[in-house]
């Protein structure tokens, strides 16, 4: 990826906006001294498989493209739902790729090195449940040496998948990044250790953001699933045992964690699929705080933020963020919600987070 | 070997497995109930010790940039997760083996990209698998291959000393930085042993006089199971 196209994450921006309704910014540099003693961040510590496949529909000899977009069993790599375009690449927007050939259950894809067979179509002529021909260990060969991260047209270098992995990413599950992972590097976790503030991870298999049609996008996220180790739902009771609160990187984490609280704040061991969607006025049992990518209303990741802040403080993150030119991709800036504390009047009464560095 | 540690459990990445010391290690660990990927350049060979021993074989050269990511992807998706990463392939330099004064720039190059530059960039790509391996009491562990001439400034060892000396450092410094991280971190000398390697350095030496790789991965995997039970890190280790 050219370095035009990064924002050097030693100079990304953090725009905060406090449980108390004070926005402001801080060098994004800045996260490793926020959050107090007894906090935990919890993180997704999924890799990026390569997923976008270029190859040749063979009943008709035209070249496509293969994007994976949700596993049908978690972490089965023989099987995948699949969004298909015609011929070009991400530098064209995804609404304007033109259409693959008409495909039919049965049809082979000769995909680089690997065969698929299309199951079934999906209500759709474009959204596929996709079967690839070998074993598990030769369709990882074949997807590391073929395969490409998904991108979108607003960076027009091929990423490699070194780019799209962040530095905690453990297990190759999502098909793009959890980006506000970016933003944890491991200076920033050996701080917060430093200062009492616990880290822990869960896997959430990020899906795709677009798929260039409406009628698909208003489908999404496909069902996303997710795993939360023993450890880390141990770590969430012992800090919320301590009135500490629990800091989400990226929606991923609010989703999974929230998908699997149980009514009294606890979190269930185990798999599970994030489902329903979070926005205003949806009570959150586990995450207190959220780090996530710079966003505008009416995209789903902003419309999330509203279960933290009321619209008077995202109104006024929005207009900073234009103000102060965030930059809002996924190689972007960063922002930090506290939740207002209104939000969690339900829960025992907590320790609020101040939001000054320390 | 009498251990409290059950292999069926460890999830171990071995570069270099399909000669010398790394296909001693694949094979005794895969012997021992661990489940095993190694990585190797040639297609053949990686095939054949696949088959042979069942561990998972991934082609791919640790002195390609290129490389790496696609490795690291197919180590953890095969494996599950990692929680032992053995650096073990490495590059002599110029064979025969050159003095100094006549190594070319690219030779060296070459050493300090396969022996320093590979582990490190395979290290970092699978740091994320280890911490998670740490944080689940699972224990993490990355051992690499280090050599006396990494010690001891042998005549004609320029490229290999020099990378491996590189090496030896680097994996001090890992281990402070990691300890918290809960990642240990070995540095280990097998000594001299009858492999294609010591073979293309040493062609006239006698193989009776060597250690069998076999001997020498045993001693390794001991090294392995002292680091491993306990989380309390062990200090960088140079065992002969």
């Amino acid at each position: 990826m050219s370095t035009a196209d990064l924002v050097e994450p030693r100079s990304a921006k953090l725009l905060i906006a406090g449980g108390d309704g004070v926005v402001r910014h801080l060098p994004r540099a800045a996260l490793a001294s926020l959050f107090s003693s007894g906090d935990l961040v919890v993180a997704n510590d999924a890799a990026t498989l390569p997923a976008s496949l270029k190859g040749i529909h063979d009943p008709s000899g035209q070249s496509m493209e293969i994007r994976l977009a949700a596993w049908t069993s978690a972490g089965d790599p023989t099987q995948f739902l699949a969004i298909a375009f015609g011929p070009g690449d991400h530098r064209t927007r995804t609404e304007d790729r033109p259409s693959p050939p008409p495909l039919s259950p049965g049809d082979r894809l000769t995909l680089g090195p690997l065969a698929a067979i299309i199951g079934e179509l999906l209500e759709h002529p474009r959204f596929l449940r996709l079967h690839f021909l070998g074993d598990r260990s030769s369709i990882l060969a074949g997807l590391a040496r073929h395969g490409r991260p998904i991108q979108y047209a607003h960076i027009k270098e091929p990423l490699a998948l070194y780019d799209v992995w962040t530095k905690i990413a453990a297990d190759p599950t999502a098909f793009e990044p959890p980006s506000a992972g970016f933003a944890v590097d491991w200076h920033t976790q050996a701080r917060w250790r430093q200062r009492g503030i616990g880290f822990a991870t869960i896997t959430h298999a990020a899906g795709i953001s677009s798929t260039g049609d409406p009628a698909l996008d208003l489908r999404l996220p496909f069902d996303e699933p997710y795993r939360i180790p023993e450890q880390t739902a141990a770590a969430i009771a012992q800090a919320k045992a301590r009135n500490g609160r629990i800091v989400a990187i990226g929606t991923t984490v609010v989703r999974a964690l929230e998908s699997a609280a149980s009514a009294d704040g606890s979190v269930r061991v185990g798999g599970g699929v994030a489902s329903g969607r979070i926005t205003r006025g949806t009570p959150l049992q586990v995450v207190d705080a959220i780090l996530t990518g710079i966003h505008q209303p009416g995209e789903s990741h902003f419309e999330l933020l509203r279960a933290f802040a009321d619209d008077v403080v995202l109104n006024q993150m929005s207009a900073k963020i234009s103000a102060h030119r965030y930059r809002n991709h996924e190689f972007g800036d960063s922002l930090l919600v506290e939740g207002h504390p209104s939000l969690f009047s339900e829960r025992n009464s907590k320790v609020r987070w101040s939001g000054s560095p320390r | 070997m009498q251990t409290p540690v059950n292999f069926k459990q460890l999830r171990i990445a071995i570069t270099g497995g399909t000669s010398g010391l790394g296909l001693a290690l694949v094979r005794h660990l895969v012997a021992r109930g661990a489940r095993v990927a190694f990585i190797a350049r040639t297609v053949r060979t990686v095939d054949q010790i696949t088959n042979e021993t069942g561990a998972y074989g991934i082609v791919g050269d640790v002195g390609r940039k290129e490389d790496i990511y696609p490795a690291a992807l197919q180590v953890l998706g095969n494996l599950g997760g990692l929680d032992v990463l053995i650096n073990n392939a490495s590059s002599l330099g110029p064979t025969p083996l050159a003095l100094l004064a006549d190594t070319e720039c690219e030779e060296l190059e070459q050493a300090l990209t396969v022996n320093l530059l590979g582990p490190f960039r395979l290290t970092k790509a699978l740091l994320g698998a280890l911490a998670a391996s740490a944080r689940a009491k699972r224990g993490a562990v990355v051992i690499n291959i280090s050599s006396d001439a990494a010690v001891t400034p042998y005549s004609g060892w320029g490229a290999y000393g020099a990378s491996k000396a590189a090496l030896r450092h680097l994996t001090g410094i890992w281990s402070e930085e990691a300890r918290a991280e809960g990642i240990s971190f070995l540095s280990l000398d097998p000594g001299d042993m009858d492999t294609p390697l010591h073979a293309l350095a040493v062609p006239d030496a006698d193989p009776t006089t060597l250690k069998r790789p076999d001997d020498a991965a045993v001693k390794i995997i001991e090294s392995l199971v002292a680091a491993l039970p306990s989380q309390a890190i062990r200090q960088t280790l140079e065992s002969a």
